[in-house]
């Protein structure tokens, strides 16, 4: 393989700002802020199969399978509680989260 | 620069681009779209490194339900994202520094390190030569990481039931059936034997 680890390391760093930034950037949207999270951990899952595979080790691998599990657990729990949220108050806007503020 | 290499360029500049597109579009639809075509080109990223099975997985499970799952919400909630796109330009300040100090550490990070020979050395599951991808991560996954395999679908199940019990709601005048009440009938409250006289009815 000609291309080095280091050029998987950069393209996956380069995600990984992306996504840090698309949270920031889209504060008020949170499916946009959700679909930044999903960005970051393919970054991460990127990295560990880059890792895996330069270094013939199979559990980059099986860790990459496990973040892949609980990024889609996350993702349904998420929406779901976005979807109860909209039937309550009618708006997902964040700046209304405040029902649990003291 | 041969072909593979062709095609590590192609994907992560694709991969970038449409990543790039998920967080600067203004419609959420749009972004979800762009978040597929990243999807896809890391899959093909992934074939590129060698892991097919994953390739698959990211392509079944991401595209076919995460990101299908982020449309259906997407269309289905009644909301004005214009007016959700107003802090954007506020925050691209902020929101650009902190993702260029966060880029600047992970070169740092990345240009001054390199494998110890002991990392390379302790390789817990080395690959097994002629075996396919598939069969070489099963084989390890259903052994060495059977314990984890069964967390990891225990942490699903709880996530199916979750997200049931917070968007299931049940509507009133909506009728049910009963199961406890129907077993509790009895033919002593459910039949009633009458004798009709002729040509008169009940």
């Amino acid at each position: 393989m000609t291309i080095s680890l280091a050029q998987f390391l950069i393209v996956a760093a380069i995600l990984f700002t992306l996504g840090v930034a698309g949270v920031i950037l889209n504060r008020r949207n949170i499916i946009v802020v959700l679909m930044s999270v999903e960005l970051i951990l393919l970054s991460v899952n990127l990295n560990l199969v880059a890792f895996s595979a330069f270094l013939g080790d199979l559990t980059g691998q099986v860790f990459a399978l496990f973040i892949l599990t609980v990024a889609a657990a996350e993702a349904a729990i998420g929406l779901a509680i976005l979807v109860a949220y909209y039937r309550n108050r009618g708006s997902i806007a964040v700046d209304d989260i405040n029902m649990m503020k003291g | 620069m041969n072909i593979a290499t062709g095609f590590f360029y192609l994907f992560s500049a694709m991969m970038i681009g449409a990543a790039f597109m998920v967080i600067s579009a203004r419609n959420p639809v749009h972004s979800v779209l762009f978040l597929i075509l990243a999807f896809f080109n890391a899959a093909g990223l992934f074939v590129l490194l060698g892991a097919e099975f994953l390739a698959m997985i990211l392509v079944v499970v991401y595209v076919g339900a995460v990101a299908v799952l982020f449309l259906f919400v997407v269309m289905m909630l009644d909301v004005d994202f214009a007016e959700l796109k107003q802090g954007f330009l506020q925050y691209l300040p902020v929101g650009g520094l902190i993702g260029l100090v966060v880029l600047v550490e992970i070169a740092f990070v990345v240009g001054a390190w390199t494998i110890g020979p002991v990392a390379i050395a302790n390789v817990t599951t080395p690959m097994p030569p002629g075996m396919t991808n598939t069969m070489a991560l099963g084989r390890v996954l259903y052994t060495q990481y059977v314990y984890l395999f069964e967390a990891a679908g225990l942490i699903l199940f709880t996530a199916m039931i979750g997200a049931i019990v917070l968007t299931l709601r049940h509507k009133a005048g909506v009728k049910r059936q009963n199961v406890a009440i129907q077993n509790a009938r009895t033919p002593a409250e459910a039949v009633e034997v009458r004798k009709v006289a002729s040509r008169q009815g009940v």
